[in-house]
């Protein structure tokens, strides 16, 4: 699996995206590949501010619930809601089309904490 | 690492996801759930259930012993016939729910859930003082594969020369010989499809899978095991059923035969649930609100809770979001608005009939 090498990753196997001022955050594909089909995307709303390592939201597959953990604080300012009735684009396009939401950084600094695709990938192949 | 069955080095080649199950690495899945559903819905899938117990009875005292321990009335199948049954304590909670293969009137076997498999024959070795009968646990030799789906008996058929429209649901035939292995071969299921178990000993276990794969069946994890019989209602001891869920509340209370003539453990319990009907009930719902029941969720109606989410996720076939829920038996009629707790949420539900999905009346075997 390739991992797009701008982003940053997290324990918790989600990616951010630095967009300049704000971020953009998702999955992975290796979280979707243990997840299985997604069913279900349960996300917060725009206004909503989220905490970095607290749940912001949720997917479902067939078997199991999981909870999505913020990688950083801040505030939501957009959510892709082209999920709740395409849930499946997590499975198909993790790093693209199923992206989750994009926040405005309470802190960028935060973003230092998070893996580069290197580190990210060594994670991965030890599970 | 859990237990392996005989056909893990098969499930291997398709680096397939395992999972433990009971004390088992078993497939979840070999490519998706929602896929290997609909195929056998629409096709025919392979199962590796060889976890699940066999464990014989036999002896002059079969049929005596196992109407004492089991709720439904053995006699009222024929030898060659197979039939779903349970065994329940004294205060009706159900020890396990099986189907057994009546051989004869002296010989019987019992397939019972893996995880039950060690208590369900202390219990059975503790109510067999007296009795003039030989307990025999099989499972470790024995290896099972369901093929299940609407294809499942002209595959099956191009790799044995017995007849198979010959064998009628819940009907079985010993020594039916596949690709010159002996195997114990039954029309039953747990998908709610049209369907066959094989049961061999697990030296042969392997040569069997590969032979149903090579004539096009495709294999099928546990996921979508566990979904297809959700969509049939087939109970799942430990979710619908367990020591705290009697057959009556389960909604299978088609097993329990108090008026078979021959005292069983439960049976008071049991018979006033069925006369009174019981306090509790198995109701399917589906989901009004956007969320997903799933195991031990609390269902709450009129401020107060009614009771839990046995099984529920979103059906494949139906695309819906539904469930099995124990509740309060006055909030069971269709139609009833019922609340989950999803989480931190509180969701509007209705109850809906069950089963959620059945095989149309002309496909029925």
């Amino acid at each position: 699996m390739s991992l797009p090498a701008d982003y940053k990753y997290s324990k918790e196997h989600e990616w951010v995206k630095d967009e300049g001022g704000n971020v953009r955050i998702g999955i992975t594909e290796f979280a979707q590949s243990e997840l299985g089909d997604i069913v279900f995307v349960e996300l917060p709303e725009v206004g909503d501010e989220i905490t970095a390592d607290e749940p912001f939201g949720s997917v479902e597959s067939v078997k199991t619930v999981s909870e999505l953990y913020a990688p950083l604080s801040g505030k939501v300012v957009e959510i892709n809601e082209e999920l709740e009735d395409a849930p499946e684009l997590v499975n198909e396009s993790p790093f693209e089309k199923a992206w989750m939401i994009i926040v405005e950084p309470k802190d960028k600094s935060d973003m230092d904490s998070l893996m580069d695709a290197d580190a990210y990938k060594q994670m991965t192949d030890q599970e | 690492m859990g237990k392996k069955t005989p056909l893990y080095p098969e499930y291997e080649k398709y680096q397939a996801k395992t999972i433990d199950f009971g004390g088992w690495d078993l497939p979840v899945q070999f490519t998706s759930i929602k896929e290997e559903h609909h195929h056998v819905r629409s096709e025919a899938g392979v199962f590796d259930v060889s976890h699940m117990g066999e464990v014989r009875v036999t002896g002059p005292d079969t049929t005596a012993f196992l109407q004492k321990m089991l709720t439904n009335d053995l006699e009222k199948a024929s030898f060659g016939q197979c039939q779903y049954t349970a065994m329940c304590y004294e205060d009706g909670g159900t020890v396990d729910d099986l189907v057994l293969f009546r051989f004869s009137e002296t010989e019987v076997l019992l397939v019972v859930n893996a995880a039950n498999i060690e208590k369900d024959i202390q219990w059975l070795e503790k109510h067999a003082l007296g009795m003039d009968i030989i307990i025999t646990d099989e499972s470790e030799d024995t290896a099972l594969l369901a093929l299940q789906g609407p294809a499942a008996e002209p595959l099956l058929q191009k790799l044995t020369s017995a007849d198979l429209s010959e064998i009628g649901f819940f009907r079985f035939q010993n020594e039916v010989d596949i690709q010159g292995r002996a195997v114990l071969l039954s029309r039953t299921g747990y998908t709610g499809e049209d369907g066959f178990e094989i049961y061999c000993r697990a030296s042969d276990a392997r040569a069997v899978w590969q032979a149903l794969i090579e004539k096009g069946a495709r294999p099928i994890g546990l996921g979508a095991r566990d979904t297809l019989r959700f969509e049939a209602r087939l109970a799942l001891y430990g979710q619908e059923l367990s020591k705290d869920i009697t057959p009556v509340e389960a909604g299978i209370g088609f097993v329990v035969k108090p008026d078979k003539g021959v005292p069983f453990l439960g049976e008071d319990v049991l018979r006033k649930q069925k006369e009174n009907g019981p306090s509790r009930k198995l109701t399917g719902i589906e989901m009004v609100d956007k969320g997903i029941p799933r195991t031990g969720y609390t269902v709450s109606a009129d401020g107060k809770e009614i009771g839990f989410v046995t099984t529920g996720t979103q059906s494949p076939t139906l695309g819906k979001n539904i469930g099995l829920c124990l509740v309060d038996a006055s909030y069971t009629s269709p139609g009833t608005e019922v609340e989950v707790q999803v989480r931190k949420k509180t969701l509007r539900a209705v109850t809906v009939k069950t089963p959620f999905y059945q095989r149309s009346r002309e496909d029925k075997k």
